[in-house]
Protein backbone atom coordinates (compact mmCIF):
# COMPACT_ATOMS: atom_id res chain seq x y z
CA UNK A 1 0.00 0.00 0.00
CA UNK A 2 1.43 3.37 -1.04
CA UNK A 3 0.60 6.76 0.33
CA UNK A 4 -3.02 7.59 1.04
CA UNK A 5 -4.55 10.92 1.93
CA UNK A 6 -6.21 10.58 5.31
CA UNK A 7 -7.62 12.68 8.08
CA UNK A 8 -5.55 12.38 11.25
CA UNK A 9 -8.40 10.87 13.26
CA UNK A 10 -9.07 8.18 10.67
CA UNK A 11 -5.38 7.45 10.27
CA UNK A 12 -5.08 6.98 14.06
CA UNK A 13 -7.89 4.41 13.95
CA UNK A 14 -6.35 2.59 11.01
CA UNK A 15 -2.89 2.67 12.62
CA UNK A 16 -4.21 0.87 15.70
CA UNK A 17 -5.65 -1.91 13.55
CA UNK A 18 -2.41 -2.15 11.57
CA UNK A 19 -0.49 -2.34 14.83
CA UNK A 20 -2.51 -5.38 15.79
CA UNK A 21 -5.04 -3.80 18.16
CA UNK A 22 -8.57 -5.05 17.55
CA UNK A 23 -10.33 -3.66 20.61
CA UNK A 24 -11.54 -0.09 20.91
CA UNK A 25 -13.99 1.31 23.46
CA UNK A 26 -14.83 5.00 23.36
CA UNK A 27 -17.25 7.84 23.82
CA UNK A 28 -17.47 10.53 21.10
CA UNK A 29 -16.26 14.11 21.56
CA UNK A 30 -15.11 16.82 19.15
CA UNK A 31 -12.46 17.09 17.69
CA UNK A 32 -11.73 13.34 17.65
CA UNK A 33 -15.13 11.76 16.99
CA UNK A 34 -14.03 10.58 13.54
CA UNK A 35 -11.83 7.94 15.19
CA UNK A 36 -14.94 6.29 16.63
CA UNK A 37 -16.89 6.84 13.42
CA UNK A 38 -14.13 5.22 11.40
CA UNK A 39 -13.57 2.29 13.75
CA UNK A 40 -17.28 1.57 14.18
CA UNK A 41 -17.14 0.54 10.52
CA UNK A 42 -13.58 -0.77 10.19
CA UNK A 43 -13.16 -2.82 13.37
CA UNK A 44 -16.03 -5.26 12.75
CA UNK A 45 -14.66 -5.63 9.20
CA UNK A 46 -11.24 -6.48 10.63
CA UNK A 47 -12.72 -8.97 13.10
CA UNK A 48 -12.38 -6.63 16.07
CA UNK A 49 -14.63 -5.14 18.72
CA UNK A 50 -15.97 -1.60 18.67
CA UNK A 51 -17.93 -0.62 21.73
CA UNK A 52 -19.33 2.77 22.67
CA UNK A 53 -19.46 3.23 26.43
CA UNK A 54 -22.08 5.29 28.24
CA UNK A 55 -19.48 7.80 29.44
CA UNK A 56 -15.74 8.36 29.48
CA UNK A 57 -15.59 7.18 33.10
CA UNK A 58 -17.20 3.90 32.07
CA UNK A 59 -14.87 3.63 29.07
CA UNK A 60 -11.77 3.99 31.24
CA UNK A 61 -12.87 1.01 33.35
CA UNK A 62 -13.85 -1.01 30.28
CA UNK A 63 -10.30 -0.40 29.10
CA UNK A 64 -8.97 -1.47 32.51
CA UNK A 65 -10.99 -4.68 32.35
CA UNK A 66 -9.86 -5.57 28.85
CA UNK A 67 -6.23 -4.74 29.62
CA UNK A 68 -6.31 -6.78 32.84
CA UNK A 69 -7.67 -9.72 30.85
CA UNK A 70 -4.69 -9.44 28.53
CA UNK A 71 -6.32 -7.83 25.47
CA UNK A 72 -4.60 -5.22 23.37
CA UNK A 73 -6.83 -2.19 23.82
CA UNK A 74 -7.01 1.51 23.15
CA UNK A 75 -9.31 4.49 23.33
CA UNK A 76 -9.39 8.05 22.08
CA UNK A 77 -10.95 11.18 23.50
CA UNK A 78 -10.42 14.90 23.83
CA UNK A 79 -9.57 17.03 26.83
CA UNK A 80 -12.79 17.04 28.95
CA UNK A 81 -13.25 13.34 28.13
CA UNK A 82 -9.69 12.56 29.19
CA UNK A 83 -10.33 14.35 32.49
CA UNK A 84 -13.13 11.87 33.14
CA UNK A 85 -10.85 8.97 32.22
CA UNK A 86 -8.07 10.06 34.56
CA UNK A 87 -9.49 8.11 37.47
CA UNK A 88 -9.37 4.89 35.47
CA UNK A 89 -5.91 5.73 34.12
CA UNK A 90 -4.60 6.02 37.67
CA UNK A 91 -6.03 2.56 38.49
CA UNK A 92 -4.58 1.09 35.28
CA UNK A 93 -1.13 2.49 36.07
CA UNK A 94 -1.32 1.27 39.68
CA UNK A 95 -2.36 -2.22 38.55
CA UNK A 96 0.39 -2.20 35.90
CA UNK A 97 -1.76 -2.88 32.86
CA UNK A 98 -0.86 -1.86 29.29
CA UNK A 99 -3.29 0.42 27.44
CA UNK A 100 -3.08 3.21 24.89
CA UNK A 101 -4.92 6.52 25.27
CA UNK A 102 -5.09 9.15 22.55
CA UNK A 103 -5.93 12.72 23.55
CA UNK A 104 -6.73 15.04 20.63
CA UNK A 105 -6.63 18.20 22.70
CA UNK A 106 -9.14 21.06 22.54
CA UNK A 107 -9.12 24.32 24.44
CA UNK A 108 -9.91 24.30 28.16
CA UNK A 109 -10.36 24.56 31.06
CA UNK A 110 -13.94 23.42 31.55
CA UNK A 111 -15.79 22.76 28.33
CA UNK A 112 -13.51 25.38 26.78
CA UNK A 113 -13.80 25.21 23.00
CA UNK A 114 -13.35 22.68 20.24
CA UNK A 115 -10.32 24.19 18.49
CA UNK A 116 -6.69 23.02 18.79
CA UNK A 117 -4.87 23.43 22.08
CA UNK A 118 -1.95 21.98 24.01
CA UNK A 119 -3.29 22.86 27.43
CA UNK A 120 -3.34 19.26 28.71
CA UNK A 121 0.44 19.06 28.99
CA UNK A 122 0.37 19.02 32.79
CA UNK A 123 -2.51 16.55 32.84
CA UNK A 124 -0.67 14.16 30.54
CA UNK A 125 2.86 14.45 31.91
CA UNK A 126 2.39 15.21 35.60
CA UNK A 127 -0.50 13.03 36.59
CA UNK A 128 -4.08 13.95 35.80
CA UNK A 129 -5.33 11.22 38.05
CA UNK A 130 -4.28 10.76 41.67
CA UNK A 131 -1.20 9.07 43.04
CA UNK A 132 2.39 8.59 41.96
CA UNK A 133 2.04 7.43 38.40
CA UNK A 134 3.29 8.52 35.02
CA UNK A 135 2.30 7.82 31.47
CA UNK A 136 4.71 7.59 28.60
CA UNK A 137 3.53 10.54 26.49
CA UNK A 138 4.27 10.97 22.78
CA UNK A 139 3.39 14.09 20.80
CA UNK A 140 3.03 13.82 17.00
CA UNK A 141 3.61 16.81 14.71
CA UNK A 142 2.07 15.32 11.57
CA UNK A 143 -0.51 12.74 10.58
CA UNK A 144 2.30 10.38 9.53
CA UNK A 145 3.97 10.73 12.90
CA UNK A 146 0.63 10.15 14.66
CA UNK A 147 0.36 6.86 12.77
CA UNK A 148 3.87 5.80 13.71
CA UNK A 149 3.44 6.78 17.36
CA UNK A 150 0.15 4.91 17.67
CA UNK A 151 1.74 1.83 16.16
CA UNK A 152 4.74 2.10 18.50
CA UNK A 153 2.57 2.77 21.55
CA UNK A 154 1.21 -0.77 21.87
CA UNK A 155 4.52 -2.62 22.30
CA UNK A 156 5.74 0.18 24.59
CA UNK A 157 2.64 -0.10 26.77
CA UNK A 158 3.24 -3.85 26.99
CA UNK A 159 6.96 -3.50 27.63
CA UNK A 160 6.29 -1.27 30.63
CA UNK A 161 2.84 -2.60 31.54
CA UNK A 162 1.79 1.01 31.78
CA UNK A 163 -0.59 3.37 29.99
CA UNK A 164 0.90 5.22 27.02
CA UNK A 165 -0.67 8.44 25.80
CA UNK A 166 -0.54 10.00 22.35
CA UNK A 167 -1.02 13.73 22.89
CA UNK A 168 -2.08 15.50 19.72
CA UNK A 169 -3.89 18.78 19.21
CA UNK A 170 -7.14 19.27 17.32
CA UNK A 171 -5.35 19.97 14.06
CA UNK A 172 -3.55 16.63 14.10
CA UNK A 173 -6.97 14.99 14.25
CA UNK A 174 -8.71 17.20 11.71
CA UNK A 175 -6.00 17.72 9.11
CA UNK A 176 -5.53 15.43 6.09
CA UNK A 177 -2.01 14.53 5.03
CA UNK A 178 -0.49 11.70 3.00
CA UNK A 179 0.26 8.69 5.18
CA UNK A 180 1.83 5.27 4.93
CA UNK A 181 1.38 2.48 7.44
CA UNK A 182 4.80 0.90 7.94
CA UNK A 183 4.46 -2.89 7.99
CA UNK A 184 7.47 -3.21 10.25
CA UNK A 185 5.64 -1.39 13.04
CA UNK A 186 3.10 -4.17 13.29
CA UNK A 187 3.72 -6.17 16.46
CA UNK A 188 2.37 -9.29 18.10
CA UNK A 189 0.78 -8.77 21.51
CA UNK A 190 3.23 -9.89 24.19
CA UNK A 191 2.67 -13.00 26.28
CA UNK A 192 0.81 -11.91 29.39
CA UNK A 193 0.51 -15.27 31.17
CA UNK A 194 2.65 -14.09 34.07
CA UNK A 195 0.24 -11.48 35.28
CA UNK A 196 -2.98 -11.14 33.26
CA UNK A 197 -6.32 -12.62 34.28
CA UNK A 198 -6.47 -14.31 30.92
CA UNK A 199 -7.97 -17.63 31.95
CA UNK A 200 -6.33 -20.73 33.41
CA UNK A 201 -7.01 -22.90 30.38
CA UNK A 202 -4.68 -20.94 28.11
CA UNK A 203 -1.57 -21.03 30.27
CA UNK A 204 0.51 -23.80 31.77
CA UNK A 205 1.14 -22.52 35.27
CA UNK A 206 -1.32 -23.10 38.10
CA UNK A 207 -0.56 -19.73 39.63
CA UNK A 208 -3.60 -17.50 40.13
CA UNK A 209 -3.06 -14.06 38.64
CA UNK A 210 -4.51 -11.11 40.45
CA UNK A 211 -4.72 -7.59 38.98
CA UNK A 212 -5.35 -4.95 41.62
CA UNK A 213 -4.58 -1.40 42.71
CA UNK A 214 -5.54 -1.71 46.39
CA UNK A 215 -2.62 -2.28 48.78
CA UNK A 216 -3.77 -1.66 52.32
CA UNK A 217 -0.49 -2.82 53.79
CA UNK A 218 1.86 0.20 53.76
CA UNK A 219 4.92 -1.91 52.92
CA UNK A 220 3.17 -3.50 50.00
CA UNK A 221 1.94 -0.16 48.72
CA UNK A 222 5.41 1.31 49.05
CA UNK A 223 6.83 -1.68 47.17
CA UNK A 224 4.30 -1.19 44.38
CA UNK A 225 5.20 2.50 44.15
CA UNK A 226 8.90 1.66 44.04
CA UNK A 227 8.20 -0.81 41.23
CA UNK A 228 6.34 1.91 39.34
CA UNK A 229 9.13 4.40 39.97
CA UNK A 230 11.70 1.96 38.63
CA UNK A 231 9.72 1.78 35.39
CA UNK A 232 9.49 5.56 35.09
CA UNK A 233 13.22 5.87 35.78
CA UNK A 234 13.86 3.36 33.04
CA UNK A 235 11.64 5.35 30.65
CA UNK A 236 13.72 8.42 31.48
CA UNK A 237 16.87 6.51 30.56
CA UNK A 238 15.65 4.62 27.51
CA UNK A 239 12.66 6.25 25.85
CA UNK A 240 13.51 9.92 25.36
CA UNK A 241 12.76 10.91 21.76
CA UNK A 242 13.20 14.28 20.14
CA UNK A 243 14.02 15.97 16.86
CA UNK A 244 16.20 18.98 16.23
CA UNK A 245 16.04 21.77 13.67
CA UNK A 246 18.84 24.15 12.65
CA UNK A 247 20.93 22.97 15.58
CA UNK A 248 24.14 23.00 13.55
CA UNK A 249 23.89 26.80 13.28
CA UNK A 250 25.16 29.30 15.83
CA UNK A 251 21.66 29.95 17.02
CA UNK A 252 21.00 32.91 19.28
CA UNK A 253 17.64 31.64 20.43
CA UNK A 254 16.71 28.04 21.16
CA UNK A 255 13.04 27.19 20.75
CA UNK A 256 11.46 24.22 22.48
CA UNK A 257 8.13 23.37 20.91
CA UNK A 258 6.09 20.26 20.12
CA UNK A 259 3.21 19.05 17.98
CA UNK A 260 1.54 21.40 15.49
CA UNK A 261 3.09 24.38 17.28
CA UNK A 262 6.58 23.13 16.35
CA UNK A 263 5.66 23.21 12.66
CA UNK A 264 4.62 26.83 12.90
CA UNK A 265 7.95 27.47 14.66
CA UNK A 266 9.80 25.72 11.84
CA UNK A 267 8.31 28.14 9.32
CA UNK A 268 9.17 31.06 11.61
CA UNK A 269 12.75 29.74 11.94
CA UNK A 270 13.09 29.52 8.14
CA UNK A 271 11.84 33.09 7.74
CA UNK A 272 14.07 34.41 10.52
CA UNK A 273 17.08 32.72 8.93
CA UNK A 274 16.40 34.74 5.78
CA UNK A 275 16.57 37.88 7.93
CA UNK A 276 19.91 36.70 9.29
CA UNK A 277 18.60 35.62 12.70
CA UNK A 278 19.62 32.06 13.46
CA UNK A 279 17.26 30.11 15.69
CA UNK A 280 17.48 26.44 16.64
CA UNK A 281 14.74 24.15 17.84
CA UNK A 282 14.35 21.02 19.91
CA UNK A 283 11.04 19.28 19.36
CA UNK A 284 10.32 16.77 22.11
CA UNK A 285 8.59 13.74 20.61
CA UNK A 286 8.23 12.27 24.09
CA UNK A 287 6.91 14.75 26.67
CA UNK A 288 7.35 12.20 29.42
CA UNK A 289 10.17 11.32 29.45
CA UNK A 290 11.15 14.91 28.63
CA UNK A 291 14.51 15.43 26.86
CA UNK A 292 15.95 17.17 29.92
CA UNK A 293 19.62 16.56 29.15
CA UNK A 294 19.28 17.43 25.46
CA UNK A 295 17.57 20.75 26.14
CA UNK A 296 20.15 21.54 28.81
CA UNK A 297 23.07 20.77 26.50
CA UNK A 298 21.61 22.66 23.56
CA UNK A 299 21.15 25.78 25.69
CA UNK A 300 24.83 25.69 26.69
CA UNK A 301 25.92 26.68 23.19
CA UNK A 302 27.97 29.87 23.36
CA UNK A 303 25.86 31.73 20.79
CA UNK A 304 22.57 30.96 22.56
CA UNK A 305 21.34 33.87 24.67
CA UNK A 306 17.76 32.86 25.27
CA UNK A 307 15.53 29.78 25.38
CA UNK A 308 11.85 30.01 24.49
CA UNK A 309 9.12 27.50 25.21
CA UNK A 310 6.44 28.01 22.58
CA UNK A 311 3.24 26.13 23.18
CA UNK A 312 -0.52 26.39 22.76
CA UNK A 313 -1.06 26.77 26.48
CA UNK A 314 -0.59 29.45 29.07
CA UNK A 315 2.86 28.13 30.00
CA UNK A 316 3.07 24.48 30.98
CA UNK A 317 6.00 22.87 29.15
CA UNK A 318 8.01 25.96 30.07
CA UNK A 319 8.30 24.50 33.58
CA UNK A 320 10.05 21.43 32.20
CA UNK A 321 12.31 23.65 30.11
CA UNK A 322 13.24 25.63 33.23
CA UNK A 323 13.82 22.37 35.09
CA UNK A 324 16.12 21.22 32.28
CA UNK A 325 18.07 24.48 32.21
CA UNK A 326 18.64 24.83 35.94
CA UNK A 327 19.07 28.55 35.43
CA UNK A 328 21.96 28.38 32.95
CA UNK A 329 20.12 30.60 30.42
CA UNK A 330 17.06 32.83 30.60
CA UNK A 331 13.79 31.12 29.66
CA UNK A 332 10.67 32.74 28.23
CA UNK A 333 7.28 31.45 27.30
CA UNK A 334 5.08 32.37 24.37
CA UNK A 335 1.70 30.91 23.61
CA UNK A 336 -1.99 31.22 23.00
CA UNK A 337 -4.69 28.76 23.85
CA UNK A 338 -8.09 29.89 22.69
CA UNK A 339 -7.91 27.67 19.65
CA UNK A 340 -6.25 30.30 17.52
CA UNK A 341 -2.90 28.77 16.60
CA UNK A 342 -0.13 31.41 16.68
CA UNK A 343 1.13 32.33 13.20
CA UNK A 344 4.76 32.21 12.05
CA UNK A 345 4.70 36.04 12.03
CA UNK A 346 3.69 36.16 15.69
CA UNK A 347 6.49 33.74 16.60
CA UNK A 348 8.99 35.82 14.62
CA UNK A 349 7.85 38.97 16.36
CA UNK A 350 8.26 37.30 19.74
CA UNK A 351 11.74 35.95 18.94
CA UNK A 352 12.88 39.43 17.86
CA UNK A 353 11.90 40.79 21.27
CA UNK A 354 14.31 38.33 22.90
CA UNK A 355 17.33 39.76 21.08
CA UNK B 1 7.89 26.37 -3.86
CA UNK B 2 4.72 26.33 -1.84
CA UNK B 3 1.22 27.37 -2.83
CA UNK B 4 -1.80 27.61 -0.65
CA UNK B 5 -5.34 27.50 -1.95
CA UNK B 6 -8.26 28.53 0.16
CA UNK B 7 -11.71 27.24 -0.74
CA UNK B 8 -14.56 29.09 0.91
CA UNK B 9 -18.33 29.19 0.71
CA UNK B 10 -21.54 28.12 2.40
CA UNK B 11 -21.62 24.86 4.31
CA UNK B 12 -23.12 22.35 1.87
CA UNK B 13 -21.44 23.76 -1.25
CA UNK B 14 -18.89 20.96 -1.32
CA UNK B 15 -15.98 23.11 -0.17
CA UNK B 16 -14.23 20.35 1.76
CA UNK B 17 -14.64 17.88 -1.09
CA UNK B 18 -13.23 20.07 -3.85
CA UNK B 19 -10.30 20.90 -1.57
CA UNK B 20 -9.77 17.21 -0.89
CA UNK B 21 -9.70 16.38 -4.59
CA UNK B 22 -7.05 19.05 -5.17
CA UNK B 23 -4.96 17.74 -2.24
CA UNK B 24 -5.31 14.18 -3.47
CA UNK B 25 -4.29 15.12 -7.01
CA UNK B 26 -1.26 17.05 -5.77
CA UNK B 27 -0.21 14.08 -3.64
CA UNK B 28 -0.41 11.85 -6.72
CA UNK B 29 1.81 14.33 -8.50
CA UNK B 30 4.45 13.80 -5.80
CA UNK B 31 3.93 16.96 -3.78
CA UNK B 32 3.74 17.29 -0.02
CA UNK B 33 0.19 18.29 0.85
CA UNK B 34 -1.92 19.26 3.81
CA UNK B 35 -5.70 19.71 3.85
CA UNK B 36 -6.77 21.91 6.72
CA UNK B 37 -10.48 22.37 7.36
CA UNK B 38 -12.07 25.03 9.46
CA UNK B 39 -13.82 22.94 12.03
CA UNK B 40 -15.24 25.63 14.25
CA UNK B 41 -18.89 25.56 15.32
CA UNK B 42 -20.12 26.05 11.75
CA UNK B 43 -23.37 24.61 10.51
CA UNK B 44 -25.13 24.03 7.23
CA UNK B 45 -25.62 27.39 5.57
CA UNK B 46 -22.79 28.95 7.58
CA UNK B 47 -19.34 29.77 6.22
CA UNK B 48 -17.10 26.80 5.51
CA UNK B 49 -13.53 27.10 4.44
CA UNK B 50 -10.65 24.81 3.86
CA UNK B 51 -7.03 25.38 2.92
CA UNK B 52 -4.88 23.11 0.82
CA UNK B 53 -1.11 23.53 1.02
CA UNK B 54 0.93 22.12 -1.86
CA UNK B 55 4.68 22.14 -1.50
CA UNK B 56 7.82 20.57 -2.88
CA UNK B 57 9.26 20.16 0.63
CA UNK B 58 7.89 19.18 4.04
CA UNK B 59 5.14 21.57 5.07
CA UNK B 60 5.87 23.74 8.10
CA UNK B 61 3.01 25.73 9.49
CA UNK B 62 -0.36 24.30 8.50
CA UNK B 63 -1.94 27.55 9.65
CA UNK B 64 -2.27 29.85 6.65
CA UNK B 65 -3.49 33.40 7.15
CA UNK B 66 -2.39 34.61 3.70
CA UNK B 67 -3.11 32.03 1.01
CA UNK B 68 -1.73 32.45 -2.49
CA UNK B 69 -5.10 31.68 -4.09
CA UNK B 70 -8.78 31.93 -3.18
CA UNK B 71 -11.80 30.14 -4.60
CA UNK B 72 -14.78 32.11 -3.29
CA UNK B 73 -18.15 30.41 -3.68
CA UNK B 74 -20.22 33.07 -1.93
CA UNK B 75 -20.06 36.75 -1.09
CA UNK B 76 -19.23 36.55 2.64
CA UNK B 77 -16.22 34.38 1.78
CA UNK B 78 -14.95 36.83 -0.80
CA UNK B 79 -15.36 39.77 1.58
CA UNK B 80 -13.69 37.93 4.41
CA UNK B 81 -10.71 36.38 2.64
CA UNK B 82 -9.94 38.42 -0.52
CA UNK B 83 -7.95 41.07 1.42
CA UNK B 84 -5.63 38.34 2.72
CA UNK B 85 -4.71 36.77 -0.64
CA UNK B 86 -1.05 37.15 -1.58
CA UNK B 87 -0.08 39.39 -4.43
CA UNK B 88 -0.04 37.58 -7.78
CA UNK B 89 -2.46 34.85 -6.75
CA UNK B 90 -5.71 33.84 -8.40
CA UNK B 91 -9.05 34.86 -6.92
CA UNK B 92 -11.88 32.89 -8.47
CA UNK B 93 -15.27 34.47 -7.90
CA UNK B 94 -18.48 32.49 -8.29
CA UNK B 95 -20.21 35.21 -10.28
CA UNK B 96 -23.54 33.35 -10.19
CA UNK B 97 -23.86 34.34 -6.55
CA UNK B 98 -21.36 37.18 -6.10
CA UNK B 99 -22.04 40.47 -7.81
CA UNK B 100 -19.11 42.42 -6.34
CA UNK B 101 -15.40 42.21 -7.13
CA UNK B 102 -12.46 41.74 -4.81
CA UNK B 103 -11.26 45.31 -5.53
CA UNK B 104 -7.74 43.93 -5.79
CA UNK B 105 -5.62 44.97 -8.76
CA UNK B 106 -2.56 42.95 -7.76
CA UNK B 107 -4.13 39.52 -8.25
CA UNK B 108 -5.56 37.55 -11.17
CA UNK B 109 -9.27 37.89 -10.50
CA UNK B 110 -11.54 35.71 -12.60
CA UNK B 111 -15.31 35.70 -12.59
CA UNK B 112 -16.88 32.33 -13.41
CA UNK B 113 -20.62 31.65 -13.07
CA UNK B 114 -19.94 28.23 -11.59
CA UNK B 115 -23.41 27.66 -10.12
CA UNK B 116 -25.08 28.47 -13.47
CA UNK B 117 -22.66 26.26 -15.38
CA UNK B 118 -23.40 23.41 -12.96
CA UNK B 119 -27.15 24.00 -13.27
CA UNK B 120 -26.88 23.76 -17.08
CA UNK B 121 -25.04 20.45 -16.65
CA UNK B 122 -27.95 19.10 -14.64
CA UNK B 123 -27.11 19.68 -10.97
CA UNK B 124 -25.96 22.68 -8.99
CA UNK B 125 -24.23 20.20 -6.71
CA UNK B 126 -21.36 19.94 -9.18
CA UNK B 127 -20.62 23.66 -8.81
CA UNK B 128 -17.68 22.86 -6.55
CA UNK B 129 -16.08 20.72 -9.26
CA UNK B 130 -16.68 23.42 -11.89
CA UNK B 131 -14.97 25.93 -9.58
CA UNK B 132 -12.07 23.60 -8.79
CA UNK B 133 -11.45 22.88 -12.46
CA UNK B 134 -11.71 26.51 -13.51
CA UNK B 135 -9.20 27.36 -10.80
CA UNK B 136 -6.79 24.57 -11.73
CA UNK B 137 -6.97 25.55 -15.42
CA UNK B 138 -6.29 29.18 -14.62
CA UNK B 139 -3.56 28.74 -12.04
CA UNK B 140 -1.97 25.75 -13.81
CA UNK B 141 -1.20 24.40 -10.38
CA UNK B 142 -1.65 20.80 -11.61
CA UNK B 143 -2.40 18.82 -14.72
CA UNK B 144 -6.17 18.59 -15.26
CA UNK B 145 -6.01 14.86 -15.95
CA UNK B 146 -4.91 14.30 -12.36
CA UNK B 147 -8.11 16.01 -11.24
CA UNK B 148 -10.11 13.71 -13.53
CA UNK B 149 -8.38 10.62 -12.09
CA UNK B 150 -9.05 11.73 -8.55
CA UNK B 151 -12.71 12.43 -9.28
CA UNK B 152 -13.08 8.88 -10.55
CA UNK B 153 -11.47 7.58 -7.36
CA UNK B 154 -13.42 9.87 -5.07
CA UNK B 155 -16.76 8.83 -6.55
CA UNK B 156 -15.84 5.16 -7.03
CA UNK B 157 -18.77 4.17 -4.82
CA UNK B 158 -21.19 6.50 -6.61
CA UNK B 159 -20.38 5.64 -10.21
CA UNK B 160 -23.59 7.19 -11.49
CA UNK B 161 -22.40 10.70 -10.78
CA UNK B 162 -18.92 10.35 -12.30
CA UNK B 163 -19.98 11.44 -15.84
CA UNK B 164 -21.68 14.56 -14.47
CA UNK B 165 -18.57 15.50 -12.52
CA UNK B 166 -16.25 14.83 -15.47
CA UNK B 167 -18.48 17.07 -17.58
CA UNK B 168 -18.13 19.66 -14.80
CA UNK B 169 -14.35 19.40 -15.16
CA UNK B 170 -14.53 20.04 -18.90
CA UNK B 171 -16.83 23.03 -18.55
CA UNK B 172 -14.88 24.41 -15.61
CA UNK B 173 -11.63 24.11 -17.54
CA UNK B 174 -13.09 26.01 -20.53
CA UNK B 175 -14.55 28.70 -18.30
CA UNK B 176 -11.34 29.11 -16.34
CA UNK B 177 -9.25 29.60 -19.45
CA UNK B 178 -11.59 32.08 -21.11
CA UNK B 179 -12.69 34.09 -18.07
Amino acid sequence: MGKVLMKGNEAIGEAAIRAGCLNYFAYPITPQSEVAEYLSRRLPEAGGVFLQGESEVAVSYMIFGAAAAGARIFTTSSSPGISLMCEGISYIAAAQCPAVFVNIMRGGPGLGGILPSQADYFQATKGGGHGDYRMLVMAPASVQEAVEMVMTAFPLAEKYRNPVMILGDGLIGQMMEPVEFPDDLRSEPSNKDDWATNGMDTRRSDKRNLVKSLFLDPDQLNRNNLALKAKYDRMNREEVRYETYHMDLDYRVLIVSYGTMSRVCRTAIDNLAEEGIDVGMIRPQTLFPFPVQQVHDAAQKQSCVHVASIEMSMGQMVEDVQRALQGVKPVSWYGKCGGDVPTPEEIMEFVRTLL
Amino acid sequence: MQSEVMFAGFGGQGILLSAKILAHAAMKDGYEVAWIPSYGPEMRGGTAYCTVVVSDRPIGSPIIRNPLHLVAMNRPSLEKFAPHVKQGGVILINSSLIKISSSRDDVDEIRVPVTDIAKDLGSTRSANIVALSAFVARSRILDMDLIRDCIKEEFANKEKIIPLNLAAVDEGQKAGLTA
